[in-house]
Parts: C-alpha cells; structure tokens; sequence
C-alpha cells in the first residue's frame, strides 16, 4: 500500500483542468482581494466590548427618536439610514446587509462573512491555526466571533439558536427594523399596563 | 438480534411505537436500551444499478446497528442520499439520511424530510456540509440556505409541532431519530461543548463525530461535555476508522476538512511493515479507549473504500459484546410457514369432506 502513489486530490485535478491565461486573480480567496478591509474586520473584533457598549448607546437613540422616524415615514427614512449602515457596518464588519443584524450575539463578528453563511458557530472544517476551510487565508470568522463574545458583557448571547436567515429582507435597514420592534414591544407593555 | 426489532409483517415496515421513543427505526431502540451502538457508512455509488447499493450494505448484515447514507460528501457527485435510503428501507435496512445544506434550500430540504420519512426511514442526520471548493464541481452554486443548526430546529418543528418552518400543518408529521455531527479537534476548542449543547437545544438526539485518532483530546472533550450534563440529553457517537497507510493519513490530514492525525499516529504507521494491518490494530486500539469513557453510547465506524473491514474492527474489538445486530435474513416465521409446506406436501391427501365424516362420527 505504501509503495502505491497517493491519488491525485479532486482540488489538484480541478486546479490543473483550469485553462491557463495572462490574467490572474490576486489570491484563490475573495478576502484575499480585501485585505484592508480584512484588518478592520478583526479591529471590531478585537475591540467586540467597546463596540458593544457603543451600540447600546446608539440603539437607544434610535429608540428615542422612534417619534421622528414615525413623522417622517419608516418607509422614507429607509433609503438614507440604509446608506449609512450599509458603509459603516460594511466598513467596519464587511457587512453582507442580511437585513438582519446578529453581530451582538457573535461577538462583533459577521457570519454572513463564512461562505458557508453559518449563523449557528463554526463548522467542523476550521484548520488548526483558525483558518478557514473553503477560504484558507481568511481566519474562521467564527473562531473570531467566539474570541470577541468571549470580551462582551452578553458572553452568553452566542449560545443561543439563531433562527434561518430570511432572505427577503436582504439589503434592507436591521436598525430601523430593530427600533420598529422595540418601539412597538414597549408600546405593547405599555398599553397593557394600565389595564 | 432482538425479535422485537423487527416487524413480522414484513422488513421493510417500521416498528412498532414504543413510549419515549421519537422514531419507529432500529437504532433509536437500540441506542435507548442502553446497548453498545455501531454504526458505519455506506460509500455511495457513482452509478444507476441499484445493486451496487445492496452489495455494498451486504458487506455490514449482522455487524451494525445503522447504516449513513452520505449526502455527496466532499462534494463530489455521486448517488443521492434519498436514492440510498429508499433502497435501504426497501430491503429492510435502518439507514440514517444524512442532508447537506450545501445543495439544497429549505423547501427541498423540508420536502425530503417528508418523503424520507414516507420511504421508512428512521433517522436523519443534520449537517451543513463541506464547501464546493472541495469537490469535483467547484464551479457549483454553494446553496447554504439553512446551516445544520437551523436544519435541525426545522426538522424537530416539522416533527414535534407537525408544522412546515412557514407555519403550514403537516398532516401526518415525520417520525424521525434527529442526528447531527460533532468535531471536538478543530478550533475554537473551548467553544465545541457549547456547540453540541446549542445543537441538542436545536433538536439532537445523537452525534455522530469526526475521526478521532486523539484519544486524549477526545477525553478532555467528553470530560466538558459531561461537566455540561449533555450526556443525559444525547447519544455521543465517536467516528472511527482504519487508515490504509502513512501516506493516506498524511494526505487526510491535508486534504479533508476537519480531519485531525497526530505525528504519533502517523509514526505507528511508518514504523510498521504491514501498514494496513497496522493501521486496522490502531482502530480497534482507538475503540478500545473510547469505548471506555463515560459518556459514549457507540462508534461510528468510517472505513473509506476499505468497508470489508467493519466486520473485522467491530469483531475484534468486542463492542457488541456478544449482541447480534439486525442482519437482512429471511422472516423466521415464513421460513417456519414454508417447512410446514414442504411436510405437508409428504403426508397423504386429506379431503376436507373425509374429515368431516371423521369428526361427525368421532364426535361424542
């Protein structure tokens, strides 16, 4: 068996089935294309707790001026806070704009960024050094969210199930959704208290 | 064998419901009596006969408790785990269906729990699958609409609440034994009990793990999962297998995702001078360790392209202890029915007006 010669891997075969041409992409990986934005990514993480409290603080805000949106119309305030999230998230997350933000529960760290899009924790493929499988110079994203929820005051949040992403709300705002929300659950406790 | 574990109306049928039980196959039986589960995996065809198929779960009659149909693992094309299953149940097998999240969306998924289920199958095993870089179409469309956490929460809905993820009513839910996968040797270390304890609040019932040629690291790991008191809520399965020699194991331990083989292992090997026989004794050394640590209800044996040794693992290492697994033979009872045919057919002509007359007159 030993003196056999292994079998060429499936990846090797494919890699050589490509035709060959001038033009080459910097790097296999997408993120390799992106590495700036890549060290961002892993300064959020890095500073998971500070972002956390810095969160909670814009949230309310937005929760305070629920009145505003409301005069406004949720639906025409839409388009300008959706530009805003989209290139400050996407700056400092590479947000995917999954319309449903969880960064809070997987410690500053996007998982719509895994190409496996996983949103429940790390699949069984991580390489011993952190890296990913399918994208072997990207660190896991979710060895990085476990390091960053391991810094948060919610450590515990990245132990919850998180629910199969909805994709029709793809590209729209998570802020406003969350402030509707919470404006209409403290609403909701509201009208009932009295009674 | 237990009698029990079969039904006399026929193979292919389901079992009877028993209480506490969530499914209607054998291995959830077998894993709730408290029995030393065995399970192991069938290497899908790359073909359209199903004989392929029954010569390759022939090899396991009598030494396993479930069978995995793999949901082109690796990514790499080859026949459909639901294909797998519905010859399986057909012949009487206790398949386990494994579904990938890799190639198909949540409407297809949920639509294969149905007709899995419909086809007798007893278990399912959530995984999210590996990437499409890995297989022989890397040009594919990596679907990835659920992950095997979500998979696992949709197929326990559609079971428990006999309803679809959209909210629809099932009108009769699939009864089935809900699996998923564990690697505790891959990064982040710390975070993999927590993993299995989320995936059991999403609906596990067994694990099944990766290779684990670590015993030590396995032990630290079990150790936690015990601290968490998960042990009590799932059936931990330790994934096995034989390596065919030094060179396999180092081009595993490059080339598949999530696959961790210490240099000791590898060590073994080379210094052997048969390796193969070499790399069986190291498998059932493996089983023999972890078989002894509290916590674990079974082994899962993954022999690639090397299925003729299940029997000789399972054999030598004394797992069973003596149990016979379930093992496609004739229906005890039709054997009996038929032998009664072949006596008759010597014995003289009775006519039933004769006998009439006899009892008439014997009669007091």
């Amino acid at each position: 068996m030993a003196d056999e010669p292994t079998k060429p891997t499936q990846a090797s075969l494919n890699k050589k089935a490509v035709e060959k041409t001038a033009y080459k992409p910097a790097g296999v990986s997408a993120t390799g294309r992106n590495a700036r934005r890549f060290a961002v990514r892993l300064w959020a993480v890095r500073h998971s707790r500070g972002l956390e409290w810095f969160y909670a603080r814009f949230a309310d805000l937005f929760l305070r001026l629920h009145p505003m949106w409301k005069a406004i119309g949720y639906d025409r305030a839409e388009r300008p806070v959706k530009f805003i999230e989209k290139h400050v998230k996407g700056f400092l997350f590479d947000c995917r704009m999954c319309g449903q933000c969880v960064l809070s529960s997987t410690g500053m760290s996007c998982p719509m960024n895994c190409p496996k899009q996983l949103r429940n924790g790390p699949c069984g493929g991580v390489r011993a050094n952190g890296n990913c499988e399918v994208e072997p110079d990207m660190p896991c994203v979710w060895v990085q969210a476990w390091n960053g929820s391991q810094q948060m005051v919610a450590s515990q949040a990245i132990l919850t199930v998180q629910k199969p992403v909805d994709q029709s709300l793809r590209e729209t705002s998570a802020w406003l959704r969350t402030t509707a929300l919470a404006a209409a659950r403290t609403e909701a406790a509201n009208s009932t208290e009295p009674a | 064998m237990s009698m029990s574990d079969v039904n006399p109306a026929g193979i292919h049928l389901p079992l009877d419901p028993l209480p506490g039980h969530s499914s209607r196959g054998r291995l959830e039986r077998v894993l709730r009596r408290g029995e030393f589960a065995v399970t192991t995996e069938l290497n899908p065809p790359d073909s359209a006969d199903p004989e392929d198929v029954y010569n390759r779960a022939a090899i396991f009659d009598g030494w396993v408790d479930g069978i995995n149909a793999v949901d082109a693992s690796g990514a790499n094309c080859h026949m459909s785990s639901v294909g797998i299953c519905a010859l399986l149940t057909r012949i009487g097998y206790a398949p386990i269906m494994q579904i990938a999240c890799r190639d198909r969306n949540r409407i297809a998924i949920q639509g294969d729990v149905l007709g899995g289920a419909a086809m007798g199958v007893g278990n399912i095993l959530c995984l999210t699958g590996d990437g499409v870089q890995a297989g022989d179409q890397p040009g594919a469309k990596p679907v990835f609409d659920l992950d095997c956490m979500s998979l696992l929460e949709t197929i326990r809905i559609m079971r428990d609440n006999g309803k679809f993820l959209s909210g629809r009513k099932l009108t009769t839910p699939p009864q089935v034994f809900l699996g998923a996968a564990i690697n505790p040797f891959a990064p982040p270390y710390d975070f993999r009990p927590h993993r299995l304890a989320k995936k059991i609040a999403a609906g596990a019932q067994f694990v099944q793990s990766q290779y684990c040629y670590d015993v030590p690291m396995f032990r630290t790991y079990m150790q936690k999962v015990r601290e968490l008191g998960l042990t009590d809520q799932c059936f931990i399965l330790c994934g096995v297998g034989p390596l065919a020699s030094a060179r396999t194991a180092k081009w595993m331990r490059a080339n598949v995702p999530g696959v961790h083989i210490p240099d000791h292992i590898i060590a073994r090997l080379e210094g052997a001078t048969d390796q193969k026989k070499e790399g069986k004794q190291i498998c059932i050394d493996i089983i023999n360790e972890v078989k002894e640590i509290d916590g674990v209800s079974g082994i899962h044996v993954m022999a690639y392209r090397q299925e003729e040794f299940v029997a000789e693992i399972v054999h030598d290492s004394g797992v069973l202890r003596g149990r016979k697994p379930w093992r496609k033979e004739p229906n005890p009872a039709n054997e009996l029915a038929e032998a009664h045919i072949e006596e008759a057919r010597e014995l003289p002509r009775q006519s039933p007006h004769e006998l009439a007359g006899v009892a008439a007159d014997g009669g007091e």
